[in-house]
């Protein structure tokens, strides 16, 4: 027997409603029911990060949640991060500038990890941004570049030019 | 590395998780998932019932009006302990604590109640609520009972509990304003789990000798370990090399054991190093609140 | 043309897509009718296959099929995945089938394909399928593995040989002479632990059959899908014409995603078998179990010098752990045995490389290929001369470089693209005294007798290493001009993050007058272009930026000399610029459009006297030989003695790649390359138990750096042109990492100078350091 749950839950501001197979994590659910590749899976075991995603502004791994577990609430995806007309926002941005990104495995849940910390921390450290991201492993950059791009980012949401 | 089938529940209230819990055959909790979904995904659990407890509000709170005694849900996630300035002004040592559990991912769905049951020896939570006499509430079918927490730990990852019963809430009371407080913790990497970890937390007296002293290890053995002829020795002394020595040679004497990667020599040394550093710490800043 | 976009740092091309989630790797692609499979793979090191049952899998909902050896086609069932890089040496080439005939030799060798529905039902699967297993023998420590009468590792080994893989002599001049001669001998014996790449991009592929013919499109995550074609042609006996292998956007590959893998063959059967396509995507834990890894090795190594620390000569033996296979022959330790010499004069070499099967996870180079560890090797030698003797550090190695004069510079010896070792260019003495300079030694010396006096223990560390790079035979580069007027770079070039996608049209603007976004650049597609090898070995800016540079040139002249034939000019009178054909000093103009119409011709108009049809250029650079980088790093760390806690307090890297196609990259692949080379000096240790269990299976156990591991690195540039190739270009993807175990090591012994602690393995944790220091670790607890 398999077990299902309908689920409504609101993903980048959409809402949609689905039937899932109870043990169908969050992180195969966006991928394979919402088409949402833009979240990556790395380890489904709650340590690489690359699953990080939003839900109700709070980062999570979506590999250690259940898809039932995100009926009424919503999500905000790395493909919900650009401005509103497409456009790279200011963290985007920043990436692109400082070359913080790779192979672009990590970056997803890099930028959703750092969406949240930025929205709570206006003037970070250098310290405190990789202590920010050290629950997010890249292989590629050595973080450096990552870290620049936070400190630009950050300081252009201060300075009111996200 | 994908869950194996299993029932999902979602119980809205203590008594329907409790009588889930009675009436399902090889049922498990879940509760922040940090621990649990891994071993789903592992199949290294195959439990036939999944009970969620997310969607039990009453589970999550934080209570601290009783001046002496604060009460904690078991459903309480370790973000919004970190992000408490009651907490925080109320347990200093536990925010020190906090930060080291995993990672901001981790700590933002991880919950107190689950790091109390799931019981890894590494656990900072379990440390800290040795480490204030803490109490800790449980409901079953029939009854309710309180646990101290010196009698929690019944083996590796063993709790006391019951089958059926389910633990709903922890108790810790507060040492006095001004008390000096250090935790100190080795991980091979920022967020990993602890090879050992010291909790310290001192009363100074107004003669610059020590009032009272707290001391607990953990990541030797299944799980924390009071310091409790150290505590008793310190308890008059100044604070001294030799008092310190002194507590740091019982830490490193507590027993261990031997893995693949880390040898119990090594978890005895680093009990006896961070034994030393936080009663350091811990009695620097006693100092100078009471002056 | 003047070279307006070569080392120009352009922002890269890539990044909209991946930073906006739209990134396409292969797990993201979704086909119609598409299944999901699982490799089972063997539980135990070793073991015969009795038999296999399916029923119970078989029978459960949502499953379509279990394929074992016995289903494969009989081209695959006959013959074993090809060895690409034979050689004579290897006494007994060990290579897998496609899935377990009757043998497994190591956990995670691939036994069968499960399919279904859905991955969750495939694993749900996979578990109810039964084999009867006949538990053998295995054999787990490389060094163990030579001894009388240890375990073969395969049932068929050669009795005489036992698990001897191969074995490589490598000699240059003459050491009973320098040995006999010498006033100083040295040993030291050095063991390297195996690690992995740990991609984040887990391996994976999807088969698709062809809806009209006998074929297969193919989708994996890859560093090279030629090769993985040459191989597979071989295994399913097809034409060229059957077979089109496309590498999407790859999650990092470091080396183990250019192997071929068994069960792509597999996978590759059993879309054709149940005539839809199959999606396999590898999960953490069976990274861990089968994706190649690298080294143990263990160096017994002896240097001779005479009275002033001038190396006479080294000599001695290199036990590699190959794992259970050898799908990368023998390169491995063939790189690591030809790197030790370094950038020192050398006058006698000789070494013995044993290549040893085990019943481990095969080994193949990950970033750094082997060099590493003879950096590691070769420093610690060199440390060791400087202990004794008394004498600096620094000094020893000014005593003995190569100089800038000597190039180009013949080491002696047969690196692995059959040519002798021979050093282009390169100023490594300027790279010591530059990055020396910069790091303030004299400073440092002060600070670090100051530091001792408050018990605290800071140590520089000092590393010297030159690359092999731009290894051949060739990339392909194919640059055409379509009638729609843009241009497109076909070339066999895989990127997995080095951003290939904009260095290379950056390489083609600057010929073709555009900018590099006028330029699509499409890697990694066999149907694109026929010919191709790969990304990996630090080979592509060299082979593919030439090939490139060189087709643009072709496409260039192509488009002048249909341009000159429109606008009856002569060729010599065109600037290509923003999509048009100008005269220089007339208003007179072609756009690309049009020039590509008239290239492509009209069906009735002759073309005949004039230029060939079509508007593209295409090349094949082919290298004489490697071309090498060199580097100094240095770094400073401090060691907590009372817990042995490692802290980098400073990272310099001085770095020569020769000509930089765009700094920012370069810089990218530095500083990466460096993080991962403190991963294999300080965290990652894979471990198996005396039986070959694997017991590091997850994230918990394998330690990789984290932001809070990683220092800043800070970089100096030299550019000394690579003469081999026309852009002076030479290889920057693995710089950072090869010096950098060599370096942390030193600076760690350093440290620790006045305990007397030596350091001669990797990693070196801070559990080791406590073990080493003894009663000293107690520190103020005492």
């Amino acid at each position: 027997m398999i077990d299902t749950r309908k689920i409504k839950l609101t993903v980048n501001g959409r809402a949609c409603e689905r039937e899932v197979e109870t043990r169908m994590t969050l992180a195969d659910f966006l991928r394979h029911e919402l088409d949402l590749t833009g979240t990556h899976v790395g380890c489904e075991h709650g340590v690489c990060g690359v699953c990080t995603v939003l839900i109700n502004d709070i980062s999570v791994r979506a590999c250690l949640m259940l898809a039932v577990q995100a009926h009424g609430k919503a999500i905000t995806t790395v493909e919900g991060l650009a401005n509103p007309d497409g456009t790279l926002n200011g963290l985007q941005q920043a990436f692109r500038e400082h070359h913080a990104l790779q192979c672009g495995f990590c970056t997803p849940g890099m930028l959703t990890t750092l969406t949240e910390f930025l929205a709570h921390n206006s003037d970070p450290s250098e310290a405190e941004i990789r202590l920010a991201i050290s629950g997010n492993i890249c292989r590629c950059t050595g973080y450096q570049s990552i870290v620049a791009a936070t400190l630009h980012a950050a300081k252009a949401l201060r300075e009111g030019k996200s | 590395m994908k869950p194996p089938r299993f029932v999902y529940h979602d119980p809205t209230s203590v008594a329907e998780a409790v009588d889930l819990l009675n009436r399902l055959d090889n049922a498990l909790l879940l509760a922040g998932g940090q621990s649990l979904m891994p071993m789903l995904n592992f199949r290294v659990a195959a439990p036939d019932h999944l009970i969620d407890l997310n969607n039990i509000a009453a589970l999550s709170y934080i209570d601290m009006q009783d001046k002496g005694r604060s009460r904690f849900g078991a459903m309480t996630r370790q973000r919004d302990l970190e992000l408490s300035a009651d907490v925080a002004r109320t347990f200093p040592i536990l925010q020190e604590a906090l930060c080291h559990i995993g990672h901001r991912q981790t700590r933002n769905r991880g919950t107190f109640g689950g790091s109390l049951c799931h019981l890894d020896p590494s656990a900072e939570l379990v440390n800290m609520t040795v480490l204030h006499d803490g109490l800790l509430q449980t409901a079953n079918r029939s009854a309710s009972r309180t646990i101290a927490a010196s009698q929690w730990v019944q083996g590796v990852m063993t709790s006391a509990l019951e089958p059926g019963e389910l633990l709903t809430g922890i108790e810790l009371t507060a040492w006095p304003t001004g008390h000096g407080f250090a935790f100190e913790e080795f991980a091979r990497r920022h967020g990993d789990f602890a090879l050992a970890m010291v909790g310290c937390l001192i009363v100074m007296g107004a003669a610059g000798t020590i009032e009272r002293a707290a001391l607990c290890v953990s990541g030797l053995g299944p799980g924390p370990v009071r310091l409790a002829a150290a505590e008793r020795l310190l308890v008059g002394q100044k604070p001294s090399h030799q008092a310190f020595r002194a507590a740091a040679v019982e830490a490193e004497a507590l027993d261990a054991i031997d893995d693949a990667y880390v040898k119990a020599t090594y978890r005895k040394h680093l009990a006896r190093v961070l034994t030393y550093r936080s009663l350091q710490r811990a009695v620097a800043g006693a100092a100078r609140r009471a002056a | 043309m003047g070279a307006k976009w070569l080392g120009a740092r352009v922002l890269r091309k890539e990044d909209p897509a991946l930073l906006t989630g739209n990134g396409c790797y292969v797990d993201d692609i979704k086909l119609p009718g598409m299944l999901h499979a699982v490799v089972l793979r063997s539980p135990h090191p070793h073991a015969g296959i009795r038999g296999i049952d399916k029923a119970r899998a078989l029978a459960l909902p949502g499953v379509h099929a279990v394929v074992t050896h016995a289903d494969l086609p009989e081209s695959m069932r006959n013959q074993r995945v090809p060895l690409l890089v034979p050689n004579p040496a290897i006494k007994q080439v060990y290579m897998p089938y496609c899935l377990a005939k009757d043998e497994a030799c190591f956990v995670g060798d691939p036994i069968a394909i499960v399919v279904a529905d859905n991955r969750y039902i495939a694993e749900d699967a996979a578990s109810l399928v039964e084999i009867d297993f006949e538990l053998l023998a295995s054999v787990s420590d490389c060094a163990a593995a030579l001894a009388k009468g240890a375990p073969t590792s395969h049932r068929d080994a050669n009795p005489a040989l036992g698990n001897l893989g191969a074995l490589i002599p490598l000699s240059v001049g003459n050491v009973e002479v320098a040995f006999a001669s010498a006033a100083h001998i040295f040993r030291e014996q050095i063991f390297l632990h195996r690690g992995g790449a740990f991609f984040m991009e887990c391996r994976g592929m999807i088969a698709a059959p062809d809806p009209v013919q006998e074929a297969l499109t193919i989708y994996v995550s890859s560093q090279g899908p030629h090769r993985h074609k040459r191989v597979l042609l071989d295994l399913l006996d097809w034409g060229d014409h059957q077979l089109r292998i496309i590498t999407p956007d790859v999650g990092g590959g470091f080396g183990p995603k250019g192997s071929f893998y068994a069960e792509y063959g597999a996978l590759a059967a059993t879309a054709m078998l149940l005539r839809r396509p199959v999606k396999w995507i590898e999960d953490r834990q069976e990274n861990f179990l089968s994706t190649q890894q690298e080294r143990d090795q263990y160096w017994d190594l002896e240097i001779a010098v005479d009275r002033d620390a001038k190396i006479l000569g080294i000599r001695g033996k290199l036990i590699h752990d190959s794992g259970a296979y050898m799908p990368w022959g023998v390169v491995l330790p063939w790189i690591s045995a030809t790197t030790v010499p370094g950038p020192y004069v050398i006058p006698a070499y000789q070494i013995d490389v044993h290549c040893v099967v085990t019943n481990k996870v095969p080994t193949s180079p990950v970033r750094g290929g082997g060099r590493p560890e003879a950096v590691v090797v070769m420093e610690r030698l060199v440390d060791r001369v400087a202990r004794e003797l008394k004498l600096d550090r620094t000094e020893v190695r000014r005593r003995n470089f190569i100089q800038p004069t000597q190039m180009p510079y013949n080491v002696g010896i047969i690196f692995r693209d059959g040519r002798p070792v021979t050093y282009d260019s390169g100023d490594y003495p300027m790279a010591q005294a530059k990055a020396l300079a910069f790091v303030n030694h004299n400073d440092f010396l002060k600070r670090q007798i100051e530091a001792r006096k408050h018990g605290r223990y800071i140590g520089l560390g000092l590393a010297n290493a030159v690359e092999a790079t731009g290894l051949g035979p060739y990339e392909s580069a194919t640059v055409r001009v379509s009638t729609s007027g843009k241009i497109t770079v076909y070339t066999g070039a895989t990127p997995q993050g080095q951003s290939h996608k904009t260095t290379l049209a950056q390489i083609a603007a600057d010929q073709l007058g555009c900018t590099p976004d006028d330029i699509a650049v499409v890697t990694a597609d066999t149907a694109a272009t026929g010919l191709g090898v790969g990304s990996f070995a630090a080979r592509t800016a060299v082979n593919a930026g030439n090939s490139v540079h060189l087709a643009s040139i072709q496409a260039a002249e192509k488009i002048r000399q249909f341009a000159a034939q429109m606008m009856e000019v002569s060729e010599g009178d065109i600037v290509l610029e923003d999509g048009f054909a100008k005269v220089a000093g007339a208003d007179l103009k072609r756009s690309f459009r049009e020039i590509a119409a008239r290239a492509a011709g009209m069906p009735g108009f002759s073309m005949k006297g004039g230029p060939e049809p079509g508007l593209e250029g295409m090349s094949h650079f082919t290298p004489d030989r490697s071309t090498y980088s060199n580097g100094t790093h240095i770094a400073e760390v401090e060691v907590d003695i009372e817990t042995g806690h490692l802290k980098i307090l400073r990272y310099v890297v001085m770095h020569d790649c020769g000509t930089v196609i765009n700094p920012m990259v370069v810089e990218g692949q530095v500083v990466g390359g460096v993080i991962h080379g403190i991963g294999n000096a300080f965290f990652e240790r894979m471990m198996y138990d005396e039986l070959a269990n694997p017991i590091s299976t997850h994230f918990g156990d394998y330690l990789l750096p984290l932001a809070t591991d990683s220092p800043n690195i800070e970089i100096l540039h030299m550019e000394t042109p690579s003469p081999l190739n026309p852009l002076g270009i030479k290889g920057a993807g693995e710089g950072g990492t090869i010096p950098a175990i060599a370096t942390l090591i030193s600076a760690v012994e350093n440290a620790l100078e006045p305990f007397g602690i030596k350091i001669s393995e990797a990693p070196i944790s801070a559990a080791r350091i406590v073990e080493l220091l003894g009663d000293a670790a107690k520190g103020r607890t005492r």
